[in-house]
């Protein structure tokens, strides 16, 4: 191949990458919000799936396409309500309540899809969205301004959320909460509050990316549609060590490596395809596995507050 | 409301499940005196401080403040009222800075910002003014233990507390950074401060305290002037009988060495080296003490005996087995016992019942355990017999051991120790933050194994402690052994003054 071919290529692969990463985005920073507030949500997979369904649902049937993404949030949101109830003032396991959530969540969206779908349907979905001027610069404006709605405001959420957890006084709150909660509680701030809003928050991003995935993405449902990215957006986490741009970080080196290891299949090297398609979740492990002591996890994740409990 | 010029309780009351934790309790405090809040483990004191700062809700009496009721429903509100509270655990978090630390008790004006340079300022200002050294810039996880204690006075301080409630705020200070604690509580005393210091250590409350409020059994049972009082008369009521703290007879034979150190190097947790060539014997039949400022050596002397930390020269021998970098297991099975330092946490599985724990090193031994089973019958029967021996103060042998206070903790992890009948004990601080009459049965029970001939090392930061139970004291410094001294020569001054690293004649 010519020298501008494997340009080509690249820029093929990165554009892909940026588009495929927004879904892990928004649910690994909805992740992130969560467990620094101390809550482990298990259920973004879950979320996920429900979210892809209610807007795939209002797009196909009222081809509503935006009406659908609020109710996913929506939807997304009374998910959090829920996990935030049943780990947070039920003091309930939260990697048991997590993976009920996941199956509710799953379950549900399959149910409804064959109640009231049936079939593969494909909707028109999300169309891109070029800014006028960037879309035209060479290379860059290809891969990072040829894209939907969806992800500009995911890449936007990265800088908006660091902002919020580090600069204003409701993130402060959110750091200590998931750290020292009874710390946080004598200084008058009230922990339960701060994991529910934090919780229902990261639910409702979940709930976003979900939509994104059937509306944005696929422009279908399946009810094999989120294959286990919600875990991914989970690992994430770790991966970016709680950090909004750790996980941008993350985000985008899985989505590459996804793209590359796709572009692969199809080249024609004599390969087989299995281990082509294990390389991203291995790259994610390998990475996980080294960088583990400079992990910054919130001390108290998974660890439901009880003014009276010493231990 | 303007400063507190007086806080008055009155009948207070508060139940937990079972438990009546203060019952009509009546406490007054007044601007520009220190009061001294007295009790054994379990009184009530902290409870009764935790109903002032909002944290729980008292089930009756009320809460007068310049003579006006006020209600107390959080935190948030003690703090606007000018209560600040050092608690006994720090409530600092640790992967946030000074700053953030301070910060999380303002109320900013935005909600989309916060100014964090003016808060730094003003901490640097109120450090600078009450002589404290605190840079606001740095994780409280880098700070040290007194670091930690300041920040939470000027957190107090930074919130104009003008009311400040001290929970054992000695208990885990160096000798050095209480003289300082003292001598900054009197220069703020003397600006109007009013004080409520909680303390075990009765020299400290007669020194610093104007007035005394004992509790026992969640009532109040003395109240006095601190200047009409003395030390016995504060340990019998709080007590409700005599306490006459154990002192060790002088022996003049004492058998073979069962401990040996020879040139102990080790590194700690941060690579750098903790023990320095240490050198040291413990006798059969004798209590070898260790002094010196917490921080230079003691925890990873304890624990390279205990085979929890590794050395990387010199050897340690036990009954003559070199014994150095041998397993946790293999060191027990020898018969080596150990308190550690972290009662609650390394000394016990917080979360497992108190028999469970009692029987730690020895479940799977007969006659605990016959094959493979657990013999519940012969443990509960044993570890109810052991409770009432040790007057381990538990609802039941099935309680959590967390529910538990930290002396009573400290009964069960000694019960576990001593019955295995070992032949060397290690205990580090055994009475750090335990009430006086847990701290006279701990003492009684040390003196009676070191009569039985057993070698026994303890360390503490209590002077008179080591003086009265020791038969020699060895003071660390800098991770080497300074000197070594009979008991019965050593007095407090010298072991300050070694304890600090000036040895006689040497400086």
């Amino acid at each position: 191949m010519a020298v501008s071919a494997y340009l080509q290529l690249a820029i093929r692969i990165l554009t892909v990458a940026v588009a495929v990463s927004a879904p892990y985005i928004f649910a690994a920073i909805g992740e992130m919000f969560s467990q620094k507030s101390g809550v482990l949500n298990l259920g973004v997979e879950g979320i996920m799936m429900l979210g892809a369904f209610v807007a795939f649902y209002f797009a196909w049937a009222h081809e509503n396409i935006l009406l659908g993404i609020i109710l996913a949030i929506f939807v997304g949101g009374l998910m959090g309500l829920l996990m935030a109830f049943v780990s947070v003032t039920l003091k309930a396991k939260q990697g048991i309540s997590g993976i009920g959530l996941f199956m509710f969540g799953w379950g549900v969206a399959g149910t409804l899809f064959r109640l009231f779908v049936g079939g593969v349907q494909s909707i028109s979905g999300l169309q891109d969205l070029n800014v006028s001027g960037l879309t035209d610069l060479p290379y860059i404006g290809r891969i990072l301004f040829s894209h939907n709605i969806l992800v500009y405001l995911a890449f936007l959420l990265v800088p908006v959320s660091w902002y919020v957890l580090y600069k204003t006084p409701w993130g402060l709150k959110v750091r200590a909460v998931g750290s020292t909660p009874r710390a946080a509680d004598t200084m008058g701030i009230n922990v339960t509050k701060i994991r529910y809003q934090c919780v229902i928050l990261g639910s409702m991003l979940a709930g976003l990316a979900g939509a994104y995935l059937s509306v944005a993405q696929a422009n279908m449902f399946a009810s094999d549609l989120v294959a286990g990215r919600g875990f991914i957006a989970i690992a994430l986490v770790y991966f970016g060590r709680w950090k909004p741009f750790g996980i941008l970080k993350g985000a985008m080196l899985f989505s590459v490596a996804n793209g590359f290891q796709r572009w692969f299949q199809i080249s024609g090297i004599a390969f087989p395809y299995e281990v082509t398609v294990v390389f991203p979740y291995v790259l994610i492990i390998v990475v996980l596995a080294l960088s583990h002591k400079k992990f910054a996890e919130p001390t108290a994740l998974t660890v439901p507050y009880d003014r009276e409990f010493k231990g | 409301m303007g400063k507190i010029q007086s806080m008055e309780m009155v009948d207070i009351t508060k139940t937990f499940p079972g438990v009546i934790a203060n019952k009509d309790v009546n406490l007054k405090v007044e601007s520009g005196e220190v009061l001294a809040l007295l009790g054994e483990n379990g009184a009530g004191k902290t409870t009764l401080m935790n109903i002032l700062y909002g944290l729980y809700k008292p089930n009756g009496g009320k809460v007068l403040i310049n003579g006006k009721e006020v209600n107390i429903d959080s935190p948030q509100k003690a703090l606007e009222l000018g209560i600040g509270m050092v608690h006994q655990h720090f409530m600092l978090v640790p992967s946030l800075t000074v700053t953030e630390n301070v910060a999380l008790g303002i109320k900013f004006k935005s909600k989309f910002s916060m100014n964090l340079d003016r808060v730094a300022e003003k901490i640097k200002k109120l450090s600078e003014l009450h002589n404290m050294n605190i840079n606001p810039n740095l994780l409280i996880s880098d700070l040290s233990v007194g670091e930690r204690q300041k920040v939470e006075i000027i957190k107090a301080l930074y919130h104009e507390a003008n009311l400040l409630v001290l929970d054992e705020p000695t208990a885990a200070l160096t000798p050095q950074e209480t003289d300082q604690l003292i001598k900054w509580l009197r220069s703020v005393i003397g600006e109007g401060m009013g004080v409520i210091f909680i303390s075990h250590k009765l020299n400290e409350v007669m020194e610093v305290s104007d007035r005394v409020e004992v509790l026992r059994n969640g009532e109040n049972v003395y109240s006095t002037k601190t200047s009409e009082t003395n030390i016995d008369e504060l340990a019998r009521n709080m007590a409700g009988r005599d306490v006459k703290l154990p002192t060790a007879e002088r022996k003049s034979k004492y058998g073979e060495d069962i401990v040996n150190l020879k040139d102990v190097w080790a590194k700690n947790e941060r690579g750098i080296d903790a023990l320095r060539g240490i050198n040291l014997n413990i006798r059969k039949g004798e209590i070898l003490g260790i002094a010196g400022v917490s921080g230079n050596g003691q925890k990873e002397l304890a624990e390279a005996i205990a085979g929890l930390q590794k050395i990387y020269k010199g050897e340690i021998r036990f009954k003559g087995e070199n014994i150095a970098n041998k397993s946790v297991q293999q060191i027990i099975d020898k018969g080596m016992g150990f308190v550690p330092e972290d009662r609650l946490h390394m000394g016990t599985i917080p979360g497992f019942k108190v028999k469970e724990n009692m029987i730690l090193k020895d479940y799977l031994r007969d006659p605990f355990s016959k094959i493979f089973l657990l013999d519940r019958t012969y443990i509960n029967d044993y570890c109810k017999s052991t409770v009432d021996e040790y007057d381990v103060r538990c609802p039941n042998i099935n309680t959590p051991t967390h529910a538990l206070s930290g002396g009573n903790i400290q009964k069960v992890i000694l019960s576990r120790e001593l019955k295995r009948n070992p032949d060397a004990l290690i205990a580090s601080y055994p009475i750090r933050g335990v009430d006086i009459a847990s701290v006279q049965y701990i003492h009684e029970k040390l003196l009676e194994a070191r009569d039985n001939d057993m070698a026994i090392l303890l360390i503490t930061e209590e002077l008179d402690e080591l003086i009265n139970l020791s038969d020699r004291i060895a003071v660390i410094y800098e991770g080497q052994i300074l000197d070594i001294i009979d008991a019965k020569e050593a007095d407090k001054s010298r072991l300050g003054l070694l304890m600090a690293g000036v040895k006689e004649g040497v400086s």
